[in-house]
């Protein structure tokens, strides 16, 4: 499969102006080795901090899916099926989401295949997106052409448990739209901040024996410098490319679905987690909601 | 089986919190910063840097000039007549060494005609006349060049409230706002500032052989590991536990809160629901 990672340095709040430019990201692409795959990062077309103006320019995923495929077909190639992931702000009927779109774009038409809201809404320090924003509630791993596949947006990746139940899920590949403002300059060479998103996505990576692909946002808003640094780790952990954190960058990739075999095969560490998944889980002492059923049995059993 | 003494190992006992900053990747990050704030979103190619011969304003303009081209950098010297002539010297260093433009605008006459009718006026209201002085100039002169004002103030002055409220902070772009005072030293080592101008006390040149370190009362390289440790959240007692002396952390922490308003601007009465920047929220770059 063939892979884009679009690193994207949108201008803030001009949502055409930078479909304009992804239109001539679309036109490079198609020239030569066309992708099956394009990941855009969090907030690729419009920025990441919009505070209030977020109500401005959330899109229904309806419009925005609508908007790319003609996009691809007007300025990539319009005889070449692509799948886009894209990071945007979703207006919800009225429910706002910071979400991510896996859509499926063919000669024929086009089709939503998910929409991944994020979860972990980020509301500390620089971070204001619950202020603003509703949480997702669901993580899916869904059906792809390349197998199942689920999305985590930016501070999703942060807790571990979260590509761990994609990967319980049937995830074989995990698509990371990011959007990190790049921070701690007292490191070897690469800021602080990109040396631990690699090192987690690594881990992640080569424990549950997936792709994953990290797409970042790069540019600077008001003082703040997203981080880019783009990435595709393979499933044993190894990081096959990586983009640079500054500027606009296309980061290509081309993956195999074959090596997540092979690399479950070598490690088996998910099959292994599968199996004591119940003991870890079933477990009173753990801070859980008691199972609806367990309640609604206890509910039959009192008699009413 | 051996009965002798297993060797121990230990992390080290209160690691300091690290200054060092990797100068090339932080000299990168601020280039890109210009640029992008200058030229992207403002399309605004040319800078002007207020020159004083210190290495706030010397590590300033090597970094325009990297960003945007010599060509683009003006440096602007503004004596008054009791600056000192070291302070000159080292700002032209800088000009020569980057091959900038350079003017010198001397602010005596305008310093001095307000303040003729204010002898009495203190060291430290000559000196906050001066320093606002110097922003009138400088924007003026951005005006004149169709240019922006770039910033000089670092994290440590910002902190200490250090610096003259509406003067000094005015620049609507600053690169080295969030680097302590011992970052930018080093900073400006990688970028190649003139060991004179890097070496040489601090000072703001307000008053004759002011140094910076004299009027905070502490040094420079104790204020920084005390405000990093602040900044983390360590209370006193603790960073007093690292080795820090009680007196520079108390004065250190005096400073920062009493100066939490020099940070922010005007505060203004909420009436409503729509107040701005309260509920009507947009970014800078909006």
């Amino acid at each position: 499969m063939k892979l884009a990672i679009v690193q994207t340095k949108p201008r803030k709040g001009e949502i055409e102006a930078n479909l304009t430019a992804l239109g001539d990201v679309f036109a490079q692409l198609a020239r030569s080795d066309v992708p099956d795959l394009i990941v855009l990062p969090e907030a690729a077309l419009s920025g990441y901090f919009l505070e209030g103006a977020v109500y401005d320019l959330a899109l229904d995923a309806g419009t925005l899916a609508e908007r790319l495929a003609h996009l691809w077909r007007e300025r990539g190639d319009a005889g070449h099926a692509v799948d886009i992931v894209v990071g945007f702000y979703e207006n919800a009927a009225g429910t706002y989401y910071n979400a991510g779109m896996y859509l499926e774009v063919t000669p024929g038409g086009h089709r939503v295949a998910h929409v991944h809201r994020k979860m972990f809404l980020p509301t500390y320090g620089v971070f204001d997106e619950e202020r603003f924003l509703s949480r997702g509630r669901r993580l899916s791993a869904f059906e792809t052409r390349f197998g199942k596949v689920a999305m985590l947006i930016c501070e999703d990746a942060f807790h571990a448990i979260m590509p761990t139940i994609a990967a319980l899920k049937g995830a074989r590949l995990i698509v990371v739209p990011s959007a990190s403002p790049g921070r701690g300059f007292g490191g070897r060479g690469e800021l602080e901040s990109v040396e631990r998103w690699k090192s987690m996505l690594q881990t992640y990576a080569a424990e549950h024996g997936i792709y994953v692909v990290y797409a970042g946002l790069a540019g600077f808003e008001g003082g703040k410098g997203m981080s880019g640094s783009s990435c595709v780790v393979d499933p044993r952990g190894e990081v096959v490319v990586a983009a640079p954190a500054i500027g606009a960058h296309i980061v290509r990739a081309d993956l195999q679905p074959r090596e997540v075999d092979l690399a479950r095969a070598e490690l088996p560490l998910l099959g292994d987690l599968l199996a004591v998944l119940p003991d870890l889980l079933l477990d009173d002492e753990l801070p859980l909601p008691v199972p609806v059923r367990v309640a609604r049995d206890h509910k039959s059993e009192s008699g009413t | 089986m051996s009965a002798g003494v297993l060797p121990v190992v230990e992390p080290h006992r209160h690691k300091a919190a690290s200054l060092h900053v990797d100068a090339a990747l932080t000299a990168r990050w601020l280039e890109a910063f210009l640029f992008d704030e200058l030229v992207e979103r403002r399309g605004i190619g040319r800078a002007v840097v207020g020159l004083s011969g210190g290495v706030d304003s010397a590590v300033t303009a090597y970094l325009c000039a990297r960003a945007l081209g010599p060509a683009n950098v003006f440096a602007i010297r503004m004596p008054y007549r009791t600056s000192s002539t070291d302070s000159l010297a080292h700002a032209r260093l800088v000009v020569d060494a980057l091959g900038i433009d350079e003017t010198t605008i001397d602010i005596s006459a305008a310093v001095d005609g307000y303040l003729q009718y204010e002898p009495a006026a203190d060291a430290r209201r000559r000196g906050n006349v001066m320093a606002r002085t110097r922003m009138v100039v400088l924007f003026d002169q951005s005006a004149k060049h169709a240019a922006l004002p770039i910033g000089t103030g670092n994290k440590t002055e910002r902190l200490l409230g250090y610096f003259t409220w509406h003067a000094d902070d005015t620049p609507p772009v600053n690169p080295l706002g969030d680097l302590f005072k011992t970052q930018v030293w080093e900073l400006a080592r990688y970028l190649g500032v003139p060991v004179p101008i890097v070496e040489k006390p601090p000072s703001a040149d307000l008053e004759a052989d002011q140094t910076d370190e004299s009027d905070i009362g502490v040094s420079y390289a104790r204020a920084d590991a005390i405000l990093a440790l602040i900044l983390l959240g360590y209370t006193d007692a603790e960073i007093v536990a690292r080795g820090e002396q009680a007196a520079d952390v108390s004065l250190v922490r005096r400073r920062v809160d009493g100066t939490h308003w020099k940070r922010h601007l005007a505060t203004t009465a909420m009436l409503s629901n729509t107040a701005i920047n309260e509920f009507y929220l947009r970014p800078v770059d909006y």
